[in-house]
């Protein structure tokens, strides 16, 4: 322990006085010296003979001195600190060297880091259950054979008559306005049965759980919320259970706060839930009975997903008596169970999972491109490593050196990747659609970016260091310098022409893919979306009030708050719509149309637009037969229907639509009055730009069996439709300042989100083949360039014999040419197949076209062959005299 | 013609620095003078093992170093055993010979 210790102190003493050390040092060998030299003289030798004598026996002073300083683990520190001085020094020698490196290893470990965290957020992570593989999705199969959710009765029915299951629990999206003395919140939130939480085997962190009396109708109005809302709202740390939230639909008691990490998947956003409180036995023309209940099932011990699919499928073929079912509620074709996890991953959009594709290629390239840098500048350094080995320096003390170089480089290369990391996350979050579920999951995750960090350093030391070790071994055998002098190394030009190929046919997928999804969008966006976005600007308004409860209530709101706006200035028209086109998938109705009872091809779902009568006009959408609403369409008069295009010829095929007889929703028997068809609009993209003939039927609000709670104003300007926004938010609340007033957004905003997915998409591949494009570039350029240098001889001989630089330079340039050719052909079989992966962003153009593949191949050709040019320039200017002077 | 090996048996060079220096305190030179002159030039040291088999001894603290005139007017660092030095001797000693017998021991052995 002493002797510890006085190490220890010692060598601090050596690092903290090097100077005085130093010179101790010194002095003791001069000492030595002299003596010995001294007792020569004595002897009768000149002093130059003695000095020539005392050398031979002992050899140089400094090498003895440079033993002596290799003594003590201070060294390690003391030589460490000199390392990182050279390399410094030896970076700044080399800037293109150092910033290319630091460059590759930035973008590689920044890109790999937000990649691993998004996928492994969107599909690695478990769901954050207990047991989260007994958790299963119900769901009832629709018109389409899509999948849709249950109604209630389905769900009271099941929970009744199921065996294999230890809870069912039902889930109902609620979009509560909050209304206090700030300005009116809408939150995101679920009606819930009182076990959905027990369900999904979590807690409330604070407070207490539903129980099955709070689900009672007419028990009092409780509910949970999360741990984000609470701090939000109370403040952190403020005692929240047993606080009232006034929401527009009454007073709600917070009875439990769930954990922070706690995360509704089906629904990320959901911040407050209360118990559903819904009626069992309802009828059929009830919310109960419509399908928009997300039913989720946690499986009984023991039992697998095949057993509980049996267990519904029984149930779904034999009605029983006490549970009588509608007829689109009557399961007929069974239901759907599925686990949890496949109904979270199947919403993740296919361009996420093409964009990590995309961001691993450009993982790849980047390695490709840090080893083949790293091989070059070994081989550059063969000769001065070989040369120090020669001069006594052991291999630990080069790959030392080496080590702390790549080090170096890595830990700048890092840092800026955590800046690239984070700043992609940052870019991710803020425009990455909604719609891919989980997204906003992705985290900055410390475990992928220290991987990724030792991965790319890795790639990059080990090949620079297996060189080094061939430079110490060859000079141990003391044939070093003639080795390295005369004769290269073979292996490594060959291995980064290898390195470029697979460079380039990373890059041509990354740009095939870039190029067809730009192409797509460009097709895509030039599609009509059936109305005239421009000077279109739209507000989502909506939540019904406590004192607006009453459809009247609402109705008179509507009404009102359209007048306000109208007579804003700069307003030309404004119409209310339930369903805002290129905006979610829309509500679809069954129908029945009077003359076509029998035709059961005559069916099938179309979207309601409940609209003020103005709606058309405002839109810009064309009436193409009969006539458009009219505000005379009220609640007295017959109900008026206008269908979309694509309605009438799908279902009325010739026959003229218009005076035909028609029902929408629910069939509740022949005791409804038909209503009539007075007109036919032209078709609008509602689901997305890419989708064709969507049916549709518009009925005016009066008419509609219920006033929607939450609208769209779309409003029509005569001039710039920003400034607006707010005189138009302003008019609404001078009817009601508790209404909320949202989403504004233009329309063309509207319809470049209908795009997300694939704007996304193409941004990040396109940026990611960018980058690869000029990796690529720079890699084809290292390696021609390291070809010319080291032909130098070869070269100077030729040009001596007489050939031009022309032909020289064209010889390079054909190398170039060879080496970019196979990494096309390479490139253009890895885009075929990785292409496919983008085939459902694609509108308007094949994945396999061959248009764009050869533009790709052109265009990144010429780019890596260009990379070429210059090292042929240089080729071109070698001296004929160079053999002479070399060696 | 083959020069005899005058390296330092390995191993011993603690050993034979700490006798040298039980006599009396020296300085580096004249320790590995001290040794070549008792071994008959059977050993010599060269000075960068010899320093370094210094800084070693004195971090272990077996000797202590300081510096003092020497005979040449001319300043020097001079080695002194410690107690724990010379304790370190004994044993090294003591190990030595049961060592040096063995060998011995068998080196004799006839057939």
């Amino acid at each position: 322990m002493r002797q510890l210790w006085r190490s220890v102190r010692a060598g601090v003493w050596v690092l903290t006085h090097r100077r005085a050390a130093e010179g101790a040092l010194a002095e003791e060998m001069t000492y030595f010296y002299e003596r010995a030299e001294a007792e020569h003289v004595r002897s009768g030798l000149s002093p130059d003979a003695a000095r020539r004598a005392v050398r031979a026996e002992f050899g140089s002073p400094d090498r003895a001195r440079e033993e002596v300083r290799d003594f003590g683990w201070e060294r390690h520190v003391v030589g460490g600190v000199g390392d990182l001085r050279r390399a410094a020094q030896r970076l700044r020698a080399a800037p293109s060297f150092a910033l290319v490196s630091v460059l590759t290893l930035a973008l590689g470990i920044g890109c790999s880091t937000v990649i691993f965290g998004a996928v492994d957020a969107v599909l690695l992570r478990a769901l954050p259950y207990p047991n989260a593989q007994r958790l299963v999705v119900l769901r009832d199969y629709g018109a389409d054979g899509e999948g849709i959710d249950l109604t209630l009765g389905t769900f009271d029915e099941l929970r009744a008559r199921s065996r294999r299951f230890a809870y069912l629990a039902a889930t109902d999206p609620w979009r509560p306005t909050l209304a206090d003395e700030r300005a009116p919140e809408r939150l995101d939130g679920a009606r819930i049965s009182a076990n959905y939480f027990a369900t999904l085997g979590v807690r409330p962190a604070a407070g207490r759980d539903f129980e099955p009396r709070d689900d009672q109708v007419g028990a009092v109005r409780v509910a949970i919320v999360s741990s984000k809302f609470a701090r939000r709202r109370f403040g952190r740390g403020r005692p929240v259970v047993g606080g009232q939230l006034s929401l527009d639909d009454g007073e709600y008691q917070i009875i439990g706060v769930l954990p922070p990490a706690f995360i509704d998947v089906l629904s990320p956003a959901n911040d407050i839930w209360a118990p559903m409180q819904q009626r069992s036995n309802a009828p059929f023309d009830s919310r109960e009975w419509g399908h928009h209940y997300q039913v989720l099932g946690r499986l009984e011990d023991g039992a697998t997903t095949d057993d509980a699919r049996r267990d519904v499928a029984s149930i779904a073929s034999t009605p029983v008596a006490a549970f009588a079912r509608p007829s689109w509620a009557a399961m007929t074709g069974g239901l759907m169970v599925r686990p949890l996890r496949d109904a979270v991953t199947q919403h993740v959009g296919p361009g996420l999972l093409a964009i990590a594709g995309a961001a691993l290629l450009l993982v790849v390239i980047a390695s490709v491109n840090v080893s083949s840098l790293a091989l070059a500048r070994a081989g550059k350094r063969r000769g001065e490593l070989a040369l120090r080995a020669t001069l006594g320096a052991g291999q630990w003390r080069l790959v030392r050196q080496l080590l702390v170089e790549g080090l170096f480089l890595s830990a700048i290369g890092g840092a800026l990747g955590l800046a690239v990391a984070l700043t992609l996350l940052r870019v991710f979050s803020a425009i990455c659609p909604a719609e891919l579920s989980r997204v906003n999951a992705i985290t900055f995750d410390a475990r992928a970016f220290f991987f990724s960090l030792a991965a790319t350093t890795l790639a990059g030391l080990g090949v620079g260091i297996l060189p080094a070790l061939g430079a110490v071994r060859a000079a141990q055998r003391g044939e070093a310098l003639r080795t390295e002098m005369s004769r290269k190394d073979r292996t490594s030009p060959r291995m980064r022409r290898a390195l470029v190929i697979a460079e380039v046919a990373c890059a041509l997928v990354l740009v095939v893919s870039a190029s067809l999804l730009t192409r797509s969008l460009t097709h895509l966006f030039a599609v009509a979306p059936g109305f005239d976005a421009s000077h279109l600007i739209t507000f989502q308004v909506g939540g019904p009030g406590a004192t607006l409860q009453s459809d009247s209530g609402r109705q008179h709101f509507y009404r009102q708050a359209l007048e306000a706006v109208r007579r804003v200035p700069g307003v030309a028209r404004a119409d209310f719509t339930s369903t805002l086109p290129l905006k979610g998938r829309g509500e679809g109705y069954g129908f029945q149309a009077e003359s076509l009872v029998a035709d059961r091809s005559a069916s099938g779902s179309a979207i309601r637009y409940t609209v003020t009568p103005g709606y058309f006009a405002t839109m810009g959408i064309p009436v193409l037969r009969g006539r458009a609403l009219q505000p005379s369409d009220t609640s007295g008069a017959s109900e008026a229907i206008v269908v979309s295009e694509s309605f009438a010829r799908r279902i009325f095929g010739n026959i003229d639509p218009v005076g035909q007889r028609i029902r929408f929703g629910p069939e509740t028997g022949s005791a409804r009055e038909w209503d009539v068809i007075v007109g036919v609009v032209g078709d609008v993209k509602q689901r997305s730009l890419a989708l064709d003939g969507t049916m549709a039927f518009y009925v005016a609000m009066d008419q509609w069996g219920w006033v929607d709670p939450v609208q769209s104003l779309v409003v029509r300007t005569t001039g710039s439709e920003g400034a607006l926004a707010q005189r138009i938010k302003s008019a609404v609340w001078s009817v009601d300042p508790r209404r909320p007033v949202q989403q504004v957004a233009t329309m063309e905003d509207v319809i470049a989100a209908s795009a997300a997915e694939q704007r996304f998409a193409r941004m990040a591949i396109g940026s990611f083949a960018l980058a690869a494009l000029v990796l690529t570039a720079i890699g084809m350029y290292g390696v021609v360039s390291e070809s010319v240098s080291e032909r130098r001889r070869e070269i100077g001989i030729r040009k001596a014999l007489g050939a031009t630089s022309r032909a020289i330079s064209v010889q390079v340039v054909r190398s170039g040419v060879a080496t970019a050719a196979i990494g096309v052909v390479v490139g253009l079989g890895g885009a075929l197949v990785a292409t496919r992966m983008l085939a459902s962003l694609l509108y308007g153009i094949s994945p396999v076209d061959v248009g764009t593949y050869a533009a790709a191949s052109i265009g990144l050709g010429g780019i890596v062959v260009l990379a070429s040019v210059l090292p042929a320039l240089r080729a071109a200017r070698v001296d004929p005299a160079t053999p002479m002077r070399s060696d | 013609m083959d020069t005899p090996n005058t390296d330092v048996i390995q191993g011993t060079m603690d050993m034979l620095i700490l006798k040298t220096l039980s006599l009396q305190p020296l300085h580096g030179f004249g320790i590995a003078r001290r040794i070549e002159q008792i071994s008959r030039d059977v050993f010599k040291v060269n000075p960068g093992s010899l320093l370094t088999a210094l800084q070693r001894l004195e971090r272990a603290g077996w000797v202590e170093s300081e510096w003092r005139p020497s005979e040449n007017s001319r300043r020097a660092k001079y080695y002194t055993l410690t107690r724990a030095g010379r304790r370190q001797l004994d044993t090294e000693t003591a190990d030595w010979k049961r060592r040096i017998a063995a060998v011995g021991r068998l080196l004799s052995l006839e057939a």
